[in-house]
C-alpha cells in the first residue's frame, strides 16, 4: 500500500494550484461568471496545453495513461477556485463514455479534438420524472430507415450551450425505468429539431433543457450497444460523482480555510471571536468533516477501475455520502461563522456553500446514494 | 387547560379569514404559495387594510389604539392570516418600535408617531447592528453629539432590513464614549430624508434584496427624537430584543412550510411512484413537523404566562434558536424534495412580475434560493450562538 503522490502526480498538482492561483481570483471568477458563455476559451485551451483533457485517457485513445487520481488531483483544485471550464460533463462524462463504449471512428472524430481542446461535449439523461433513477427515461428514439429519430425531453443538461455533441441517453426498446433497452446517441448541439433552453445554475454554471422533436442521426450515432447502454451510463456516473467528491473536498478546504482567517480576524467582545469555545469546536468539527471527506474520495478513486462493479459501486455511493453530510457540514459552519457576511454575494463564502449544496444535488444525493450503498451492501 | 376553542374564538378566526379573503390581494397571496418576494406594496397596502381594520398593532393594549385581544385571539389571528397566504407583517413599527415608544416615550412622542405606526402610513426599519457590532452589539459606534437641541449623528448600520423602503430609522446611538458600553447608548428616531442618510444595498448570496448599509454623515436629530434618557438606550433595546425574539420564531409560517413540503411530496416523481411513497422522505417530513408543533406548544406556553401578567423572560431565547432551527431544516428538505431542478437558478420568477413558465416543477425556482437565504435566521436578531449564552447564564445559572 501506499498512498502517496507520484512526482509526476505532485508535478499536476502544483500545476493545477498555479493555474486557480492565476486564473480563479475571486473577483476574476465572478467575471468569468458573467460572460455569456460562462466560461475562457483560454483558459479551456490551456487546460489542453496542459494535457488536462487527455490525461486520464489510455495511450492507445491519444490519451496520456493517467487515471481516477490524476483526474481528483485537478478537479480537487478546480474546487478551490471554483473552476468554470466544462471539465466535468465534457471530459470525465462524455469523454468517459467515448472511450469506454465508442467505436474506432468515433475515438477518432470526437476523443482525439477533445483532448486537444476543440470539442466540448454535454450529457442528456435526465427527465422530469428520473429524479436520480438512471433508468427513468422516456426519451424516444425510434428506427427511421438506416439511422434514428429522437423525440422527447432532457433537463439540466450542464454545458449543452457549448457543446459540439450531445451525447443523449434515450429508449429504444423496453418499459419504463427498465435498464435494458436504453442507448446512447451521439446529436449535434446545432441538429435540426433540437432546441434548447438555457439557464445559469445556483452556482454560475450553464446548463440548458432539451427539447427533440424528431431529430434524425445516422446508424453511426449510436454509442456503444443498441438497447445495451446502462452499464455504460452507470460506470460513467460512478466515475462523475467521484470526480465531483474530488471536486467538493477543495471546496471544503477553501471554505474552511476562508473560515479560519476569518474568526482569528474578526472581533466581538473584545476579542478574536475564534477565542470561543464553541467556535473552536465547530472549527475542528468542519476539519474533521474535510478529513473525512478526503479520505472517502481517496478510496473511491482507487477503486473506481476495480473489475468488480458492486466494488466501484459502493465505494462512489459511499463517497457521495460522506460528501453530502461533510458539504453540509462545511458549508453551513461557514456561513454561521462568518455570521452576516456569510450570506451576502460579496464573500466567497456563499459561493463556496452553492457548490457544495449544488454538489450534494448532482447525480443523487447524500439520501440516494445511501440506499444504494445500502442495497448492495446487504446483498452481498 | 383546555385546547379547544371556545364558539366566540372559532367565530373571531372566521371573522379574521374573511377579512383577509377580501382584502389581500390575490397577487399577494400568490406570491406566497409561489415563493415569490414581495414589493414594498405587497405589505404596505396589506398592512394598511390591517390597520384601517384597527388589527396591525394587534399586540398592542386597548390605551393605545390596540384591539386588546387576549393570547388565544392573537395566536388564531397570526395563524389564519399565515394560511391565507398573508405577507408576515414588518415587525419593525407595529412590533419593535411601537412598544419602545409607548413603554419609554413621552406623551407628546406617544401622540406623534403612534399613529403612523398602527395604520402603516410610516414605514420603518431598524438600526442596531453596526460592521463592527454584531453578537457584540454594545459595541456599536455611530456617534451622536449634542450640538444645542439637536444631536449631529455620525457612523454607519449594517443588516439594515427594508430601509431602502423606510420612512423612518430607529437607531442606538452612542451619546457618551467614556462610560461603560452599555450606559452610553441612547436611542433615537431619525427621519430617513433627513440631509446626509444614505442607503446602500447588500446583495445576498440568492440575489436578492432586502438588506442595506446605512450612512450617517453629519446628520442632524432633534433631541425631542430621544426615547428615554440620554444614556438609557440600552433599556429600550433590551426591551424590544426580548420581544423581538418572541416574534421570531415565525410558527405559523413553519406550519405553512411543513403543508407545503407534503404537497412538493406528492408532486414529485420518484421511480413511477411520488416522493411522498418514500418512507424514508415522508419521516423526515414528519420529524420536522413534530418539531413545529413542540415549538408552538412552547410558544403557547410563553404566552400564557404574558397573558398572566409576566414579562418574556430570556427562556424566550430557545423559540428563536428552535425557530430558526426550523424554519432552515423545512427550507433544506424543499430543496432535497426538488432534487436535479433546483440546481435551475431562476431569478426573473423569483424577483419579478413575468409570465414566464419555470424550468422545472413550478415549486422548484424559490427552493434552492430560499434555503440559502434562510441561513440568515439562525445568524440575525441575536445569533444562535449568542441565544444560548443568554439561556446558559440567564435561566440555567451557569
Amino acid at each position: 500500500m501506499d498512498l502517496s503522490l507520484s512526482d509526476e502526480q505532485k508535478q499536476l498538482q502544483d500545476a493545477a494550484e498555479r493555474f486557480v492561483r492565476d486564473k480563479y481570483a475571486f473577483e476574476n471568477r465572478r467575471k468569468i461568471a458573467a460572460t455569456e458563455r460562462g466560461w475562457l476559451p483560454e483558459n479551456w485551451a490551456q487546460m489542453a496545453e496542459l494535457g488536462w483533457l487527455g490525461m486520464s485517457f489510455k495511450e492507445e485513445d491519444g490519451g496520456y495513461g493517467g487515471g481516477p487520481i490524476e483526474t481528483m488531483i485537478v478537479m480537487e483544485q478546480f474546487g478551490k477556485g471554483l473552476v468554470l471550464e466544462p471539465f466535468l460533463p465534457t471530459v470525465v462524462l462524455g469523454g468517459g463514455m467515448i472511450a469506454a463504449a465508442g467505436s474506432k471512428a468515433q475515438k477518432e472524430a470526437l476523443l482525439a479534438p477533445m483532448i486537444e481542446g476543440k470539442k466540448q461535449f454535454a450529457f442528456a439523461w435526465l427527465e422530469r420524472q428520473s429524479r436520480y433513477n438512471l433508468a427513468d427515461v422516456s426519451l424516444k428514439a425510434t428506427k427511421d430507415g438506416n439511422g434514428w429519430s429522437l423525440s422527447g425531453h432532457k433537463g439540466v443538461v450542464y454545458n449543452a450551450a457549448s457543446a459540439d455533441n450531445i451525447i443523449v441517453l434515450a429508449r429504444t426498446a423496453g418499459s419504463a425505468r427498465e435498464e435494458k433497452g436504453l442507448t446512447l446517441f451521439l446529436v449535434d448541439g446545432k441538429a435540426k429539431g433540437l432546441t434548447r433552453r438555457d439557464y445559469p445554475t445556483q452556482d454560475a454554471l450553464r446548463a440548458s433543457e432539451l427539447t427533440f422533436d424528431k431529430v434524425s442521426v445516422g446508424a453511426d450515432a449510436v454509442l456503444g450497444k443498441v438497447d445495451g447502454a446502462f452499464p455504460v451510463v452507470e460506470e460513467a456516473v460512478d466515475r462523475a460523482i467521484v470526480a465531483l467528491c474530488a471536486e467538493a473536498t477543495g471546496c471544503m478546504d477553501a471554505i474552511n480555510a476562508a473560515t479560519l482567517e476569518y474568526i482569528k480576524t474578526r472581533k466581538q467582545f473584545g476579542v478574536p471571536i475564534g477565542k470561543f469555545q464553541v467556535l473552536q469546536h465547530r472549527m475542528v468539527d468542519c476539519f474533521t468533516n474535510a478529513q473525512e471527506a478526503r479520505s472517502m474520495t481517496l478510496m473511491a478513486s482507487l477503486k473506481i477501475d476495480d473489475k468488480d462493479p458492486v466494488v466501484r459501486r459502493k465505494a462512489a455511493s459511499g463517497a457521495k455520502v460522506q460528501i453530502g453530510k461533510s458539504g453540509r457540514f462545511c458549508g453551513q459552519s461557514a456561513v454561521q461563522m462568518h455570521g452576516g457576511m456569510g450570506v451576502t454575494d460579496e464573500l466567497s463564502v456563499s459561493h463556496y456553500f452553492k457548490r457544495l449544496t449544488m454538489i450534494d444535488l448532482m447525480f443523487g444525493n447524500q439520501q440516494h446514494h445511501l440506499t444504494r450503498y445500502s442495497n448492495l451492501a446487504m446483498a452481498a | 387547560m383546555n385546547l379547544a376553542l371556545k364558539p366566540e374564538h372559532q367565530a373571531f378566526a372566521d371573522e379574521v379569514r374573511d377579512f383577509a379573503r377580501k382584502h389581500l390581494s390575490p397577487a399577494t397571496r400568490e406570491k406566497t404559495f409561489s415563493g415569490k418576494h414581495y414589493d414594498k406594496d405587497d405589505h404596505v397596502v396589506w398592512q394598511q387594510a390591517l390597520g384601517r381594520q384597527g388589527w396591525l398593532a394587534y399586540t398592542w393594549p386597548k390605551k393605545y389604539g390596540g384591539p386588546g385581544w387576549d393570547v388565544t385571539r392573537r395566536f388564531l389571528f397570526e395563524n389564519v392570516l399565515a394560511e391565507e397566504g398573508a405577507p408576515r407583517i414588518i415587525p419593525f413599527g407595529v412590533k419593535m418600535v411601537g412598544p419602545v415608544i409607548y413603554t419609554f416615550g413621552s406623551d407628546e412622542q406617544k401622540e406623534r408617531f403612534l399613529p403612523g405606526i398602527r395604520s402603516s402610513e410610516v414605514q420603518w426599519c431598524q438600526g442596531y447592528s453596526e460592521p463592527g457590532a454584531g453578537s457584540d452589539l454594545a459595541s456599536l459606534r455611530t456617534r451622536a453629539v449634542r450640538e444645542g437641541d439637536h444631536y449631529i449623528v455620525n457612523g454607519q448600520k449594517t443588516w439594515t432590513s427594508f430601509a431602502h423602503w423606510a420612512d423612518w430609522i430607529f437607531c442606538l446611538v452612542r451619546t457618551d464614549p467614556d462610560t461603560k458600553p452599555q450606559e452610553g447608548i441612547s436611542f433615537l428616531l431619525i427621519d430617513m430624508k433627513t440631509p446626509g442618510v444614505t442607503v446602500r444595498p447588500i446583495i445576498m448570496l440568492d440575489g436578492a434584496h432586502h438588506v442595506n448599509d446605512v450612512f450617517f454623515d453629519n446628520v442632524k436629530v432633534p433631541v425631542a427624537n430621544r426615547i428615554g434618557k440620554e444614556g438609557e438606550g440600552w433599556t429600550c433595546a433590551k426591551f424590544l430584543l426580548a420581544n423581538e425574539r418572541l416574534g421570531i420564531a415565525e410558527v405559523p409560517a413553519s406550519k405553512r412550510g411543513v403543508r407545503s413540503l407534503r404537497e412538493i411530496a406528492r408532486a414529485e416523481p420518484q421511480d413511477g411512484h411520488t416522493l411522498a411513497d418514500d418512507p424514508a422522505f415522508a419521516a423526515r417530513i414528519a420529524d420536522i413537523d413534530l418539531q413545529v408543533q413542540a415549538l408552538e406548544m412552547s410558544e403557547l406556553r410563553a404566552l400564557s404566562t404574558m397573558a398572566l401578567g409576566g414579562a418574556p423572560g430570556p427562556e424566550v431565547s430557545t423559540l428563536k434558536i428552535r425557530g430558526s432551527e426550523i424554519q432552515q431544516r423545512i427550507a433544506e428538505l424543499a430543496m432535497e424534495a426538488v432534487g436535479e431542478y433546483a440546481q435551475p437558478y431562476q431569478p426573473g420568477l423569483l424577483f419579478q412580475d413575468t409570465n414566464e413558465t419555470p424550468v422545472g416543477p413550478d415549486h422548484a425556482p424559490p427552493a434552492a434560493p430560499r434555503y440559502f437565504n434562510m441561513r440568515k435566521t439562525s445568524i440575525y436578531g441575536g445569533s444562535n450562538e449568542i441565544q444560548k449564552n443568554i439561556v446558559s447564564k440567564m435561566v440555567l445559572g451557569l
